[in-house]
């Protein structure tokens, strides 16, 4: 893919910063290959980590074709403290409450962020945008479920779930974190609105849902400014097993 | 070797998709533009999900059938300038789906086991074995089927 149009100054902090989240998420929710709950989790969790995955990768191609750098270069030769992806990305797997509490608030943050995105002015993310939301739409509607089915279980589903939500939801509107450059970014178009104005987006939908499910609702960001930047151990952990065959044979191809 | 347009074509509607082999690339819909030059052959295509396992083999499976038959060298770019959706599959592409088992894009509302034909089918489960395709059961003929999602 060639990025034809000039890039726009911050293009490439909104990249990614998205890139970096379905990378991220995509690498975690893998980790349930081979140990979902049920078979045909254990098959729809690897297929949404491949489709999170594909994600990724198209949008580290966009990315290296407005800096010149090699996509695998991006997504895999940073040390853990240059990544880019939210916060609440960083907990950890956790149980299948733990994901389906994570996915469900990054998914719908996701949706809000892709409709802001939609019309944008550069051509070539315009036209990947329109591709994702059309597989995203299916993984809202898996987490959808799952949500609602944990919610309403009376016993121990809904403690974990519940205490899921609360442990993510200091963190879950990380995903909005402002970026440096979104003052021009919204200027040329790019992304329609700022983030702070996504957020409360979210938040009404998150709302809508949340509330009739009696589920605890993400209180705010207490320090917003540093939602992409300060990784803990857990995400150090990931990071050592997915760029381990990098490090061990940075010219291996598979 | 000359080559027109619908030659290209031709020979591409002898490209299997190496997931769902009954089809063609054509059948798939996956291919936006043929262009002929006197040096070269372009063919852009569109990924059915963009983290398609499988486009790098259909891009060289492309480039070494266009190749080997018209002798200059092939160019085969991904694109997304219109997103594939699944209604871009053939008439044609959608009865060898049927007559291979896997039920052809449809509303779930509207949704036939592919063995019977039968309306009374539930789905199991939106994911299936590969990203392109869900899991069904046909409750006429209690066989369990997949079907390709419909984006």
């Amino acid at each position: 893919m060639i990025a034809t149009a000039p890039p726009v100054a911050g293009l490439d902090e909104l990249l990614l910063a998205m890139a970096d989240d379905e990378f991220v998420i995509g690498f975690s929710d893998s980790e349930w290959t081979g140990i979902a709950p049920m078979l045909e989790e254990d098959v729809a969790m690897s297929s949404l980590s491949q489709d999170e995955l594909g994600h990724a990768a198209a949008l580290y191609a966009l990315l290296g074709g407005v800096t010149g750098q090699d996509p695998d270069a991006i997504a895999y030769d940073r040390e853990p403290g240059a990544y880019r992806h939210a916060r609440l990305l960083d907990q950890g797997r956790g149980d299948w409450a733990m994901t389906i509490a994570r996915r469900y608030l990054y998914e719908t943050a996701d949706s809000v962020r892709l409709e802001a995105l939609a019309d944008t002015s550069w051509q070539p993310l315009a036209d990947l945008v329109g591709k994702l939301r059309r597989e995203e739409r299916y993984h809202l509607m898996h987490v959808g479920a799952w949500l609602e089915r944990l919610a309403s279980n009376d016993g121990e589903a809904r403690h974990r779930l519940v205490t899921a939500l609360e442990t993510l939801g200091p963190h879950a509107g990380t995903v909005f974190t402002p970026l440096e450059s979104e003052g021009p970014l919204v200027e040329a178009g790019v992304l329609a609105r700022p983030m702070a104005e996504l957020e409360k987006d979210w938040r009404t939908r998150v709302t809508d849902t949340f509330e009739p499910l009696g589920l605890p609702l993400a209180p705010a960001t207490s320090d917003p400014w540093l939602g992409r930047t300060e990784h803990g151990e857990a995400f150090r952990w990931l990071w050592g097993e997915f760029t381990s065959v990098r490090r061990s044979d940075p010219a291996a191809t598979w | 070797m000359g080559a027109s347009e619908a030659d290209v074509r031709a020979v591409l509607a002898t490209v299997p998709d190496p997931e769902i082999p009954v089809l063609s690339v054509v059948d798939l819909g996956i291919v936006h533009r043929v262009a002929v030059r006197p040096d070269r052959i372009d063919v852009a295509i569109l990924p059915t999900f963009v983290g398609c396992p499988a486009l790098d083999v259909i891009r060289a499976t492309i480039a070494e059938r266009l190749e080997e038959r018209f002798g200059r060298d092939v160019r085969v770019e991904t694109t997304f300038e219109v997103p594939w959706t699944s209604d871009r599959i053939t008439a044609s592409g959608r009865k060898a789906l049927r007559e291979a088992g896997i039920a052809p894009p449809a509303d779930p509302s509207d949704m036939h086991c592919p063995f019977c034909d039968s309306a009374n089918v539930v789905m199991d489960s939106a994911f299936g074995p590969t990203q392109c395709r869900s899991l069904f059961y046909c409750r006429g003929c209690r066989q369990p089927f997949e079907a390709l999602k419909s984006v």
